[in-house]
């Protein structure tokens, strides 16, 4: 489904991925966990298509196709999903707005009919019932006035609404309350299929125990520095990242 | 203090009005069409005569050629106004034609007697003038240059006792009407461009809502310029009598032509005790090409005044067109607790000018007034808010709270803000608040990743913007009105 080979990407005249070598299959889960400022985001922007993020080397495939000759709607009209970090503000448009739009662009875009008003409204009412999410929320302006908490919430209702192949997700588990954690964790286990895939990006095992990952990656400066299973994460938590990032540190000091 | 409230609306309403998004059209300028009609125009330039034969013309008493004449007079002793922030090359006033009028048309009756080219004109505008066709619950009168060819509903309106049609006939039916309010909110001796208007004015709407009646439809006018080199010069009156309402549109547009062309109209409106009058503006108006050539001067005074105590006085506005506008609707809040209201997107791209905004005057005790002005400007464009709030001596406990927003898209264009208060009364309340933001690369992104086109993506933070305005407007117009900011920020980024 995605396969990327030596990706090098530039932010600010700064080089922040070093050569990313990375394949993941119908079905998968993956998390990629690293220490703050080892270029998660940086990658997840990147197979997103965001301009502020310059790919010098390497290639992205995505379901056979180049990833970065497509412009960002048409990646994710292809099917790839960002869960952001930080999700955005957009004052005036309503969350239902927003989506019946970005549904029908992509149904358009793969020749299908678009979604009546009735059938929207259904979907929407279904979704945000496996999420507790009030309904008030969708009427409400993208994000405007949400809580840190809603705002990750809004971010795996639209990856429900919107069932892309692949999805993307940014530290969605930051912010949640416990409970929370595992309302959105459910969320993503529904999304899961076999003929779709998810990249998980985040701090905490605890996470992990919910969304089972089939591999675990460490991300370092820029490269994937160990993979592993799931156990990998437990690993992690229980002897931080000096322990997998000591060798990388030596070799880099030379 | 939050007057602007997100109004929070059932799921399935909000479902319905999605449509509009999804009608987003990426055309030009469309309705540059020409019709080609046989026309008298008078020659141009500007003197006593042409100000008599234009009134003969119109089949006008004596009284109104005078009072024609006597603002001409005034007018010549009168200075183009050169404090708006736009520039432009002089205007020739001798090089204008005043008059100009579709030929083959007796005093018109009946919709079988108007010139099947002009209800096409009209048709393919989206104003069928037919009224089995017409949008349902409007009333329409149709100005094609200066004058209005057709006049919808006015039967239904007539049985109760609502007066709708063009201001000339007005003159020549309710002359007591007319005298008693004509040029009583914008005086001759206003300014410039109403004295000018006053002079010449060739046609435009008269209203007049009688006690305690409700208008059962929202009445329209819909103003096309079609004559070369001619002038618009219409002229609004609209009277409210004690306890009626009435929510009154106007539509606008020109063909496409290279050179600019003057447009500058005078509407009165007159609120009496509890009456309310909602009046919404569409302005397309051709607006120039991508290298500013042509388009209309839009020179426009627009005044209500709230005579009568609880009286409410309404703009919304919504300017796409234009190579420059000059327009300040604005309220006189005599009345006590009389409420004034301005609503306002104004749009400019390429090398639009805007300088627009409103004056609320307040006078009597209690008065309220909100101001909304929404700017977004492109390209090389420039586009002002500027906006008087003057609180009289007597206005006790009068309130205003203003808010003003402007979007720059682009880094050639400019936005500014003048305010002008000025506060004659202690127990006044006035709030501003002002913003000014960028269309943002990290909102685009966030709707490109959800498969929404930068184009699209515009629309909608654009559209998002401007709601608290949008959602002042008729259904129908609002839907329109999207439309419109569409295609005027067509290709601003990129
Ligand atoms: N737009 C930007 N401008 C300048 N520097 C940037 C930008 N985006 C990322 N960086 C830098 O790139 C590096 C990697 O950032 P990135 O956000 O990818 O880290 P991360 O692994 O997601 O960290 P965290 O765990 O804190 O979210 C950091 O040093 C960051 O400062
Ligand atoms: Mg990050």
């Amino acid at each position: 489904m995605l396969i990327i080979k030596n990706l090098h990407a530039v932010v600010e005249g700064k080089e922040i991925l070093r050569g990313i070598n990375l394949e993941v299959k119908p079905g998968e889960i993956h998390a990629i966990m690293g220490p703050n400022g080892s270029g998660k985001s940086t990658l997840a922007n990147v197979l997103a298509g965001n301009k502020g993020y310059e790919v010098t080397e390497g290639e992205i495939w995505f379901e056979g196709k180049n990833l970065l000759d497509m412009e960002p709607d048409e990646r994710a009209k292809e099917g790839v999903f960002l869960a952001f970090q930080y999700p955005v503000e957009i004052p005036g448009v309503s969350n239902a707005t927003f989506l019946k739009t970005a549904i029908n662009e992509k149904r358009k875009y793969l020749n299908l009919p678009e979604l009546s008003p009735k059938e929207f409204l259904d979907m929407m009412k279904e979704k945000a019932k496996i999420l507790g999410m009030d309904e008030s929320l969708i009427s409400r302006s993208v994000n405007v006035g949400f809580s840190g908490g809603e705002k990750k919430r809004n971010e795996i209702f639209q990856l429900l609404m919107l069932e892309p192949k692949l999805a993307i997700l940014d530290e969605t588990d930051s912010g949640l309350d416990i409970d929370a954690l595992k309302i959105v964790a459910n969320g993503v286990n529904v999304f899961h299929k076999d003929d779709n895939a998810v990249i998980v990006v985040t701090h905490y095992q605890r996470l992990l125990n919910y969304i089972v990952p089939d591999f675990v990656h460490v991300l370092y400066k820029g490269k994937i520095v160990k993979s592993g299973g799931k156990e990998l994460a437990l690993e992690l938590e229980e002897k931080g990242y000096d322990w997998v990032t000591s060798n990388e540190l030596e070799t880099q000091s030379i | 203090m939050n007057e602007l409230k997100e109004n929070k609306r059932p799921l399935e309403e909000i479902a319905e009005d999605m449509k509009v998004l999804e009608d987003l059209t990426k055309a030009e300028y469309k309705w540059g069409f020409v019709t080609e009609i046989e026309s008298e125009v008078a020659p141009k330039g500007l003197n006593e005569d042409i100000i008599r034969l234009i009134s003969s013309k119109k089949g006008e008493p004596e009284w109104m050629t005078e009072w024609r004449l006597k603002a001409y007079r005034h007018w010549l002793t009168m200075e183009e106004p050169k404090w708006p922030n736009v520039s432009y090359p002089p205007i020739d006033f001798q090089d204008i034609s005043y008059y100009s009028a579709p030929k083959k048309r007796s005093q018109k009756k009946s919709l079988d007697e108007v010139d099947p080219e002009l209800l096409k004109t009209f048709e393919k505008l989206g104003i069928p003038l037919e009224e089995q066709k017409a949008l349902a619950g409007v009333a329409v009168d149709a100005v094609f240059d200066s004058v209005s060819v057709a006049t919808t509903f006015q039967k239904t309106l007539k049985e109760k006792g609502i007066i709708f049609c063009s201001i000339s006939e007005a003159i020549r039916e309710y002359p007591d009407l007319v005298k008693k309010y004509l040029g009583s909110v914008v005086p001759y001796t206003d300014n410039f461009y109403a004295a000018l208007n006053s002079a010449v004015f060739s046609d435009g709407s008269f209203v007049y809502v009688p006690k305690g009646v409700r208008c059962p439809m929202e009445l329209s006018t819909y103003f096309r310029i079609n004559a070369k080199e001619t002038g618009q010069f219409e002229r609004t009156l609209i009277i409210a009598d004690e306890g009626s309402y009435v929510s009154y549109l106007e539509g606008c547009t020109a063909p496409i032509r290279d050179n600019n062309q003057l447009h500058a109209a005078v509407v009165e409106l007159i609120a009496l005790d509890y009456a309310e009058i909602k009046y919404s503006t569409v302005q397309n108006w051709y607006p120039g090409d991508k290298e500013g050539k042509g388009g209309i001067y839009n020179f426009v005074t627009k005044r209500g005044a709230c005579r009568g105590k609880h009286s409410k006085i309404s703009w919304t506005q919504v300017e796409t067109g234009s190579a420059i506008t000059w327009k300040y609707p604005s309220c006189i809040l005599q009345g006590d607790y009389s409420v004034g209201e301005f609503y306002s997107v104004a749009v400019t791209n390429n090398y639009q000018q805007a300088d627009t905004g409103t004056k609320m005057i307040h006078l009597g005790k209690y008065t309220k007034s909100t101001v909304v002005s929404k700017g977004i400007s492109a390209g090389k464009s420039k586009n002002s808010y500027r906006g008087l709030v003057k609180i009289g001596k007597n206005a006790t406990g009068a309130r205003n709270f203003t808010q003003c927003d402007s979007m720059l898209m682009g880094d050639k264009c400019s936005a500014n803000t003048f305010p002008y208060i000025e506060v004659e009364n202690d127990t006044a309340k006035v709030e501003h608040e002002a913003t000014t933001s960028k269309v943002g690369e990290d909102q685009i992104f966030y709707l490109n990743q959800r498969g929404i086109s930068t184009e699209d993506a515009i629309n909608m933070i654009v559209n998002g913007f401007c709601k608290e305005v949008f959602k002042e407007l008729p259904m129908e117009f609002a839907v329109e009105a999207q439309k419109l900011l569409a295609v005027s920020l067509e290709g601003s980024v990129g």
